[in-house]
């Protein structure tokens, strides 16, 4: 019997799909209120707050894909972003991250600003871009820009120094001519690597789109984690947001758009 | 000017009066002269190996021959032409791993034919692998092949261009002594049916007399150059293992050691004190 259901690379993914279950009927049991006798916290309410209800969210994500079906802009918007933050972002990198890499003059004079720039926090950034770049897209993709920028320049501009001089001076001696040279270089830096590095930049670029937006507007309304009711916490928070928002100087300084975003807002 | 008329062919490769200085980076007042007042001849067709202790610029002379370094001062002449870039004339079997290690054995070979812009390059490449004894190993990638099939790939890749002049540095130096005598008997099967032109850098000696035409020692760094020249006059066909037992071969390594064996003890106690 035990021999069957052992963990072992047979039966992976049952064990996976057994572990999320035990998640999932764990984070119930926690969450619903009646249901265990708040430990932590003061009334039976306050865990369902603050983790949500499995099922409430679940009906939330059913009613975002399939019966109110307004995802789907907002995925449009973060597909668009991150594709173009990723390309962009590419192109810059893969082209200082060159040129630095194939001129070390260069790249000794800029060394210390973009180990200074690298070590920037990018969120510090946004509010930044959104006084240049307004609040639409343009802003965000900036921001994932930054993102992708440092990590595609830095593996570039390391690939190309590690890049064997032998297995360099062997084409050279078979032959190449530069752009050949180019090409075999540009092997030896790691196309393999993109994929790491990309996935990498995905999970950085995640916040910062469209879903981003929702998230935060869920947030602001206290439904992301599936809290419908109207909480005196929750009005608290509402009203304190407010207050950063008005008195925030993004919003001063984008006057003209401040009125839109708020009716963005709803 | 009268023309005179040419009597013999030039010889492959010339280096006159050849030296080779290394500015250090971070401080330019600090100089390396790795080799200096070398003159070296290889004749067409010649096998010469240069032998020297460790660290005294025996790659170093074999990138100038090849046009990848260029000489502070002298020159170098390729069938009577002067060197200017890459020697196009050359193919290098380098010391370190040198194949592309995302191409196949087989597209390694190519690869030399392919930046010439060859039809053939996948027959040929077939052709050469065979001839090297991996003809059933087209498709595996550098890493999955032993260190002696990396070296015969290497040397398919470099003779599959039919090079007038073969650099070799050191070539075996990583093998086990089995493998290596193996190549040096292929290498010079291969050899002795095309006489090429090939300049061999070693350490060992008992390598250098057994395939070479001449031997040429150079003495220790820095600014190291050659102080002797002998000709092997050991029969052909050789077999590079039955020959170190023939007393010729014996005499032969006594008197180049003579000379080599103080240089060696300098270049050690050199790299004892750095």
């Amino acid at each position: 019997m035990w021999q069957s259901i052992k963990p072992s690379h047979r039966n992976l993914r049952v064990w996976q799909l057994g572990l999320l279950a035990v998640i999932f009927v764990l984070w119930h049991v926690i969450t619903k209120p009646g249901l265990i006798p708040p430990i932590v916290f003061e009334n039976d309410q306050q865990a369902a707050f603050f983790f949500g209800e499995p099922l409430k969210v679940f009906g939330r994500i059913w009613a975002w894909f399939f019966t109110q079906a307004d995802i789907y802009q907002h995925l449009w918007v973060t597909l668009l972003e991150t594709v173009l933050a990723f390309g962009i972002g590419t192109a810059l990198g893969l082209g200082l991250g060159l040129w630095l890499a194939l001129s070390p003059l260069a790249a000794a004079i800029a060394d210390p600003y973009i180990k200074a720039a690298n070590s920037m926090p990018r969120v510090i950034l946004a509010p930044i871009f959104a006084v240049w770049f307004g609040l639409g897209i343009a802003s965000k993709v900036a921001l994932g820009v930054t993102l992708v920028f440092f990590i595609v320049f830095f593996n570039v501009y390391q690939g190309v120094k590690e890049v064997s001089p032998v297995v360099l001076a062997n084409a050279r001696m078979l032959g190449a001519s530069h752009r050949q040279l180019l090409i075999v270089g540009g092997r030896a830096v790691g196309i393999g690597e993109v994929g790491d590095v990309y996935s990498r930049v995905g999970h950085r670029l995640g916040g910062v789109g469209g879903l981003g937006h929702r998230h935060r507007t869920l947030l602001r309304q206290g439904r992301a984690v599936g809290v419908e009711e109207d909480h005196p916490r929750l009005r608290r928070r509402r009203r304190r947001r407010r207050r950063l928002l008005q008195g925030h100087v993004l919003c001063r300084l984008t006057a003209g758009r401040h009125e839109k975003y708020e009716s963005e807002q709803g | 000017m009268s023309q005179r008329p040419v009597t013999e062919s030039p010889p492959a490769l010339q280096l006159r009066g050849v030296a080779c200085t290394f500015v250090a980076k971070d401080d330019p007042g600090q100089r390396y002269t790795a080799v200096r007042d070398v003159a070296l001849t290889v004749g067409a067709g010649e096998f010469v190996s240069v032998v020297g202790p460790t660290g005294c610029g025996k790659s170093t002379l074999l990138n100038v021959a090849a046009g990848l370094l260029a000489p502070s001062t002298g020159t170098v002449d390729v069938f009577g032409q002067a060197l200017a870039g890459i020697n196009t004339r050359a193919g290098y079997m380098f010391q370190a791993e040198s194949l592309m290690p995302w191409r196949t054995a087989r597209q390694n070979v190519m690869a030399g034919l392919e930046f010439r812009g060859a039809t053939d390059a996948g027959t040929q490449a077939d052709e050469w692998l065979r001839r090297v004894g991996l003809g059933g190993f087209g498709d595996r990638y550098p890493h999955q092949l032993s260190g002696g099939m990396r070296k015969r790939v290497s040397l398919a890749q470099t003779l599959v261009l039919d090079p007038d002049i073969i650099l070799m540095d050191e070539p075996f130096s990583a093998l086990d002594i089995q493998t290596r005598q193996l190549m040096e008997n292929e290498v010079l099967d291969l050899w002795a049916q095309k006489k090429k032109a090939v300049l061999f850098i070693t350490h060992d000696l008992d390598e250098a007399i057994a395939m070479s035409d001449r031997v040429v020692c150079l003495s220790a760094g820095p600014g190291a150059r050659p102080i002797g020249e002998f000709a092997i006059d050991l029969a052909r066909p050789r077999d590079v293992a039955e020959v170190r037992a023939t007393p010729r071969f014996i005499e032969l390594h006594q008197a180049i050691w003579s000379v080599l064996r103080d240089e060696v003890l300098k270049g050690y106690q050199q790299q004892l004190a750095a």
